[in-house]
């Protein structure tokens, strides 16, 4: 085993590399569904930031839970989803993952842990407070990593959340994903902090920061925070610096930052960078990589197949889960 | 068997006998513990169940809804406690956009049964944010139910039926109601949601009232009868989903209806219940226009006798009765 590869096997990253690669096509096929017309409503593309989703969900187990964010499609695919399920969702079909009554923002997959997307920021970490204490109510072995993005750390109910989980021990990694912007809004000018893990030491927890493109310190980083609180340390800050390629949603023009910006991030690539760093250590070949992104492609074009020859939900069953 | 207790002690048993019997319920909530609530609701129980399941909180009521909603869906069963219901606008985003909506947004593949009570209402001198009737808001969100009984009888049967619930309910508790006192049967039973409740007959005029104000119509109905007028007192007791068939029944048959409650009358509970009347068949049986008696449009004033101005008294329900009595349509 290579020492900078941590723990994972060649199988194993091969799997994750394979994941960050399934996202980015995800992603880019969504926006090409959503330009042909395709798609109703909205959507929040995460192309950059796969290896703070990947990273991340590869230090959990499958029976631990996630909460997401309204730009969740790949935290949805690194917890195990099932991007056929996911498309459909997307096409708001009745055998999509919330019978197309959720669509992007609200990709939940409760099989695979993950509790779901979340169309308010901050909107799942008042929660994770609750699905921590469950856990450690109801003395299980599990834990729940919950993702937010920068523009989250500003809102009241992040304080709240984080020094109850604090005072309580509770069994919650609270994963930032700071892609520099809330919206159009620079975290430089958002907060005064230099890092947002700075953060932590107002709740008395560990916080720390570190480069969202890069999978190894996104897994390190989270599989330590994954040990603390399965062994009833608490919980951990994690900010995952990172940049999303695409605009905020679908009706961005980007005046707040330079295309010169957004090329330097993309030449942190994280993708790129980890196939790269596997091609040096011969634990993949340029055949595999070609192989995997045939595979990648093969994946996407058969969900987007199975979404579109999927059903139109009943509008009989409109008042169906209102209440259970 | 029944004895007598008052409607915090119901509460405080009802409580008790849930987390006896299933031990996923939990307490959360400001104060709830050695405290024993700021109203004395939850006293003994800590020293009963213990610190991990009578979990006091920091001042934090946007987590505290988070903690009920994140912990329901994931198998537990909390009752939360939001202290006064002025501070329920501290909760609201993880009450209205993610409590409600989790089943429905999530295609109906989870649940988030737990229980939010709060003490609300007037007539304590805590003035107006410390006082407020909030119920309405939700009684609007799909998704949440809406409990508000008026008797220690019942808050014990509702609340019990309202742990049961899969589906996150707000528990409306009036704090005028704490020291009243009624029969309440021993041991674990529960009464069903949504089922109205008629609390006296009468054959002269309907009211239909909420929470205190079915107390204060029972009251009023009484010196009503000494002047040989019967009122008969209805209590839909579940706000949302409402029970509205025995309410039409009792408008067809009296033809009159007051509706009273505490919140202000502006967008409160009582147009809707109006429109529900309208909308029936009740209509046509109607002698006289459908009225509302409800709190003043204004936020609860402090001074003494400008509060009990802004709710309706006993005298003021009598005052709208006697005039609707008489109305023609």
């Amino acid at each position: 085993m290579h020492q900078s590869f941590a723990d994972l096997s060649p199988e194993r990253l091969r799997a994750l590399l394979h994941q960050m690669m399934l996202i980015r096509a995800f992603e880019e096929a969504a926006e090409q569904l959503y330009l042909q017309g395709l798609i109703h409503g909205t959507m929040h593309l995460s192309v950059g930031q796969e290896a703070s989703a990947v990273g991340a969900c590869a230090a959990l187990r499958p029976t631990d839970y996630i909460l997401s964010t309204h730009r969740g499609h790949g935290h949805c695919i690194a917890k195990g989803a099932r991007v056929e399920l996911m498309m459909a969702e997307f096409f708001g079909k009745e055998t999509g993952y919330c019978r197309g009554r959720g669509g992007s923002m609200h990709m939940a997959d409760v099989e695979t842990g993950n509790l779901g997307a979340n169309g308010i920021v901050a909107g799942g970490v008042p929660m994770a407070a609750g699905v921590g204490l469950s856990i450690q109510m109801q003395r299980q072995d599990r834990i729940v990593l919950v993702f937010f993005g920068d523009g989250a750390t500003n809102e009241g109910a992040f304080h709240e959340s984080l020094n109850l989980a604090a005072i309580w021990n509770l069994p919650v990694i609270y994963f930032c994903e700071n892609n520099q912007y809330a919206m159009s809004m620079a975290i430089t000018r958002a907060s005064k902090v230099e890092k947002l893990s700075d953060r932590a030491c107002a709740y008395g927890i560990p916080g720390v920061t570190v480069d969202g493109n890069d999978l190894l310190a996104v897994y390190c980083a989270t599989k330590e925070a994954v040990e603390r609180a399965r062994s009833g340390g608490g919980p951990t800050l994690i900010e995952a610096q990172t940049y999303r390629w695409k605009g905020h949603s679908k009706s961005d023009k980007q005046r707040y930052r330079t295309k010169e910006e957004v090329k330097a991030w993309q030449e942190r690539d994280p993708i790129a960078r980890l196939a790269q760093k596997m091609l040096e250590a011969s634990l993949l070949t340029e055949n595999d990589l070609q192989q995997l992104q045939a595979r990648v492609d093969e994946e996407i074009a058969a969900a987007i197949e199975f979404a579109k020859a999927s059903p139109e939900p009943d509008p009989a069953t409109i008042f169906e889960g209102v209440y259970a | 068997m029944s004895r007598e207790l008052t409607y915090a002690e119901a509460v405080r048993e009802a409580i008790d006998l849930a987390m006896a019997r299933d031990e996923r319920v939990f307490l959360v909530g400001e104060d709830v513990g050695v405290y024993g609530g700021a109203f004395g609701v939850t006293d003994g129980l800590y020293q009963k169940y213990g610190p991990e399941r009578v979990r006091d909180t920091p001042i934090s009521e946007a987590v505290i809804a988070g903690v009920a909603t994140g912990a329901a869906l994931t198998g537990m069963r909390p009752i939360a406690e939001i202290q006064f219901m002025d501070f329920i606008t501290l909760s609201m985003e993880q009450l209205v956009l993610q409590a409600a909506k989790l089943r429905f947004m999530l295609g109906g593949k989870v649940q988030v049964p737990f229980v939010l009570r709060t003490p609300a209402g007037a007539g304590t001198g805590a003035a107006a944010q410390h006082s407020e009737s909030l119920e309405n808001w939700f009684v609007h969100v799909p998704g949440l139910k809406v409990v508000m009984p008026s008797t220690p009888a019942d808050a014990k049967g509702l609340l019990l039926a309202s742990i049961e619930d899969p589906n996150p309910v707000i528990f409306v508790e009036h704090k005028l109601l704490y020291r009243t006192k009624g029969a309440v049967p021993e041991g674990y039973y529960t009464i069903p949601l949504s089922r109205t409740e008629v609390k006296r007959t009468g054959c002269d005029l309907t009211i239909v009232a909420t929470s205190l104000m079915v107390v204060r119509a029972l009251e009023a109905a009484e010196r009503l009868a000494k002047e040989g007028v019967e009122v008969e007192v209805v209590d839909p007791r579940t706000l949302k989903p409402l029970d509205a068939e025995p309410i039409i029944r009792s408008v067809c048959k009296t033809g009159r209806v007051l509706i009273v409650h505490e919140a202000c009358k502006t967008g409160g509970f009582g147009g809707e219940l109006a429109a529900v009347i309208a909308e029936s068949e009740a209509f046509d049986y109607l002698d006289a226009p459908i009225r509302r008696l409800a709190g003043l449009d204004i936020p609860v004033p402090y001074n003494r006798e400008l509060e009990r101005r802004m709710v309706p008294q006993v005298e003021d329900i009598v005052d709208a009765a006697r005039r609707l009595v008489k109305e023609a349509r």
